[in-house]
């Protein structure tokens, strides 16, 4: 008569990665299970002992080790071992002992294969290479959002509409209404060469011609020229389309030119876009730059929140979030500087106002501190000008504490007169701390290098930007205390039941997953940035000049992208979840909240960052050639 | 398995009127296997058992669990049987069998609320008889595993007396047996405090090992249980190198 192992297909139907299986199937399986039991210190896998055999952990807990000793893994019910070896050689790769007193099912190779080949979501659970199974996740998060997939050259449905450079206004008018357009791209053309292979000088919109023609009251045949928008913001055809919605929000523009190997291929509208954002960020950016007062201002701070939450519920990717929440805390910058310039008078001299760290980066969420600095003309003269500035910095500072962004704990503000310097000490600043680097200035400091003029002279962030790329890539000595700071805060290993564990075994009741996870992430990213020379702030972006520079071990590149997409969504969707219950969102993730899923692709994320830093650490050493 | 409360579980020796613990089994069954008539049963004996010399982690072991119309053997009879093989360092679900068969003596309601088999599952059961070769197939050259091996040992032959005119002996490891011997007694402190002994039962023994609690009251997964029982019997009080003849009776 035919056996009923209620017990065993019971449990089974309960675990990932059975959960996906047919009754059918977990009979079959169960039939050929075999089982043991180990008392707690009991060995269960010996290193290099052949094994013929894929175990589940029925009740219980183990421990996995490396070969060299160190802890690897802490598994409790549930859990799984043995996959590498047996699918490599057979052989027992990691040792493996009994934590707790422990029963294990043994499932046999020749049907742990068969599972793992005919059944996709039992083998993405179990997969070998853990870093595929988080590229999937991340992958598969990814395709459920249009958005977050669709090229820009989608978007295209007509070709470009130009206009010689030679034009009239009126003849730029005339020709939109004969073309029924709102845009046409201006090229400077030549006799011997068709006008679509012709340089793109600029762009205009009927709405110059509202603004800067009629207006003004200028004749009808002033040069198209005179009203177009020269200094383009373009992007190329193969872009995403939540970078073009980035891309407008931030210049506040409504057509972007898209080119495609160097030629212009097409214009997109705000109006192509808007049906892939529900208006979220264009509708709380606009509501900043409509508020007249600091009070206005402070009202908007739950519309922010809310289209956090709303990006978070659309499957937004992390990229496209941190953009939206950095384009909005720039526009409570720009927003607030211009208040402050109504409020004290025109500035005595120039200056730029400098965002640094996440924001930066466009990686910032809901739970952020403002860090920010100002650079002020040369020609500044502290006996003159600092009561000026000092109010200004003061001003927009709490200002934006009002909003929700606080107060830096580390007082790296405008506020503080260090950090209200003319470009010429900003200049020092600089070179000093790359020139002449100190670890413990370093290890608090590495937000400075992640900065970005958002109001007046943007052009000297550009600058100090250059002025870095130039002389750090170069200098072993200041990279190795860039490393050196970047390796001071480590993932954990994992988790185990309702904690998290850490690599010497210890056990945390909850993690900081921005001081744990991604945080190092943009050190580790930041470092190998600056000795690549990389001219990107985000982390993404960076990423991929690394990639290209070739400096990472194969495939450790996209290693890095996925898990920092992973442990950010994570920490954004807890933040999500937070908001949602009406607590105070932050940046702690307590185990139990994390779902089985979460748990296994962060336990991949975390190793990958953790061998990410030991290659840091091996890679920029002083003195070594880098 | 049939729970019998605690009063007679306490007597367990003066129930089971047994003493094997002296019995050469080996020898005992080439005495058999000369004696026994029905084919099955003298190739069951002369399937042999290991000697007492053996070491536990080298013999072949068969869990095994019946559930029954009552509490008396004279009386009841077997409703069903399950069997998992298993050596120490293997429980084998591969070789697990479960039948449900119709005994002769009548179901008692009490009995269905136990282990939940019903008139109309016995009805389309075959009779012992009918399985009897196959069961002993299963048993032969192994060491029988129950918790309270009275009741498999006196039920089953029984069973056999009445069905082939012959009875059956075997030797059994058993779990409930191991546990009174390893059972920490209360000291005289704790008794006085009213602390009892630790108790028995399979579900209560499993749980001091932290095995996993199981439904009670299904033949093989009561099997399944009491081989688990044992595996974690022997990694807390033996070891694979203690003899046979220290652990069987």
């Amino acid at each position: 008569m035919q056996a009923e192992h209620i017990e065993i297909v019971d449990f089974l139907r309960q675990h990932q990665p059975f959960t996906g299986l047919s009754d059918e199937v977990l009979q079959q399986v169960a039939v050929q299970i075999s089982i043991a039991y180990f008392k707690a210190g009991q060995q269960i896998l010996e290193f290099g002992a052949e094994i013929n055999d894929w175990y589940v952990i029925r009740s219980g807990a183990v421990e996995v080790f490396r070969r060299n000793g160190e802890l690897y893994n802490r598994l409790s019910e549930g859990g799984f071992f043995a996959e590498f070896g047996l699918l490599r050689n057979k052989r027992v790769r990691f040792p493996v002992y009994a934590l707790e007193d422990t029963l294990v099912y043994m499932i046999p190779e020749p049907l742990f294969t068969e599972l793992f080949d005919n059944n996709e979501e039992f083998a993405d659970q179990v997969e070998v290479e853990d870093r595929t199974r988080l590229r999937q996740a991340v992958a598969r998060r990814e395709d459920a959002n249009e958005l977050m997939t669709a090229r820009i050259e989608t978007l295209v449905s007509r070709e470009p509409v130009l206009l010689p450079a030679a034009a009239t206004a009126r003849d730029a008018a005339i020709r939109m209404t004969e073309e029924g357009v709102s845009s046409l791209l201006v090229v400077t053309t030549s006799d011997d060469q068709p006008m679509a292979a012709s340089r793109l000088v600029g762009i205009v919109t009927d709405r110059d011609i509202r603004d800067r023609l009629v207006t003004p009251g200028l004749p009808f045949d002033t040069p198209v020229t005179d009203i177009m928008t020269a200094e383009l913001t373009k992007v190329e055809h193969n872009q995403f389309v939540f970078e073009a919605i980035l891309l407008m929000l931030r210049y506040n523009v409504h057509h972007l030119p898209v080119i495609k190997q160097g030629l212009p291929l097409g214009v997109i509208a705000l109006a192509d876009v808007i049906r892939y954002e529900s208006q979220n960020s264009l509708f709380v950016v606009r509501s900043i730059f409509n508020a007249q007062t600091v009070e206005e201002l402070t009202a908007l701070a739950s519309d922010v929140r809310a289209c956090f939450s709303r990006l978070v519920a659309e499957d937004a990717n992390s990229r496209m979030i941190g953009g939206s929440m950095a384009v909005i805390g720039r526009s409570f910058k720009q927003r607030l500087l211009e208040m402050a310039e109504e409020k004290f008078g025109p500035p005595p001299v120039p200056y730029c106002f400098l965002a640094l760290g996440s924001m930066a980066r466009e990686e910032q969420l809901i739970v952020t501190d403002q860090d920010n600095a100002l650079i002020l003309d040369n020609r500044f003269d502290p006996q003159l000008h600092d009561e000026y500035f000092s109010n200004l910095a003061t001003f927009v500072c709490d200002g934006l504490a009002a909003c929700g962004y606080t107060y830096c704990k580390g007082k790296v503000m405008a506020t503080n007169r260090q950090w209200r310097q003319p470009l010429k000490v900003w200049e020092q600043y600089f070179s000093e701390w790359i020139e002449r680097p100190s670890p413990e200035f370093l290890l608090n400091s590495a937000i400075f290098f992640d900065l970005e003029g958002v109001w007046g002279e943007t052009q000297w962030s550009d600058m100090l930007n250059d002025l870095i790329r130039r002389k750090a890539r170069s200098n072993s000595r200041f990279l190795a205390c860039m490393a050196r700071a970047a390796l001071m805060r480590t993932p954990p290993l994992g988790f185990f039941k309702g904690f998290v564990m850490e690599t010497d075994g210890k056990h945390t009741n909850s993690i900081n997953m921005k001081r744990r996870g991604t945080a190092p992430l943009a050190d580790l990213i930041r470092v190998h940035a600056l000795a690549v020379g990389s001219a990107a702030h985000n982390s993404f972006e960076r990423l991929e000049d690394i990639i290209e520079a070739g400096i990472l071990p194969p495939g450790n590149g996209p290693d890095l992208r996925d898990a920092l997409e992973l442990i950010a969504m994570v920490r954004i969707r807890h933040q999500a979840l937070d908001l949602q219950s009406g607590t105070e969102p932050d940046n702690n993730i307590e185990p139990e909240n994390l779902s089985d899923f979460e748990r296994k692709n962060l336990k991949d994320a975390f190793q990958i960052l953790s061998n990410a830093q030991k290659f840091l650490k091996f890679r920029y050493q002083p003195g070594r050639a880098v | 398995m049939f729970y019998l409360p605690r009063s007679q579980l306490q007597n367990e020796s003066s129930l089971s009127g047994e003493d094997l613990s002296a019995v050469d089994w080996p020898a005992r069954f080439r005495e058999l296997a000369a004696s026994a008539r029905h084919p099955a049963l003298q190739q069951y004996y002369q399937a042999g058992v290991p000697a007492g010399s053996t070491a536990i982690a080298d013999v072949p072991m068969v869990a095994m669990d019946f559930e029954t119309t009552g509490l008396d053997p004279q009386q009841g009879g077997i409703v069903s049987i399950g069997l998992v093989p298993m050596t120490l360092a293997r429980i084998s679900c591969a070789g697990a069998v479960h039948w449900i068969v119709r005994p002769r003596a009548r179901l008692s309601s009490e009995s269905i609320v136990v282990h939940g088999i019903t008139h109309s599952d016995i009805a389309a059961a075959p009779d012992l008889s009918k399985v009897l070769d196959d069961l002993l197939a299963q048993l032969a050259g192994r060491v029988v595993v129950a918790h309270h091996r009275s009741i498999e040992r006196r039920f089953l032959s029984n069973a056999l007396q009445a069905r082939i005119g012959e009875s059956i002996e075997f030797p059994v490891i058993d779990t409930m047996a191991l546990a009174y011997r390893v059972r920490r007694e209360p000291g005289f402190w704790q008794r006085l405090r009213g602390r009892k002994p630790d108790s028995v039962r399979l579900a209560d023994c499993r749980r001091r090992y932290h095995l996993p609690f199981y439904r009670p009251h299904h033949a093989q997964t009561d099997a399944l249980a009491c081989a688990e029982l044992l595996q974690a019997q022997i990694a807390h009080h033996f070891s694979p190198q203690t003899v046979l003849s220290d652990l069987w009776c």
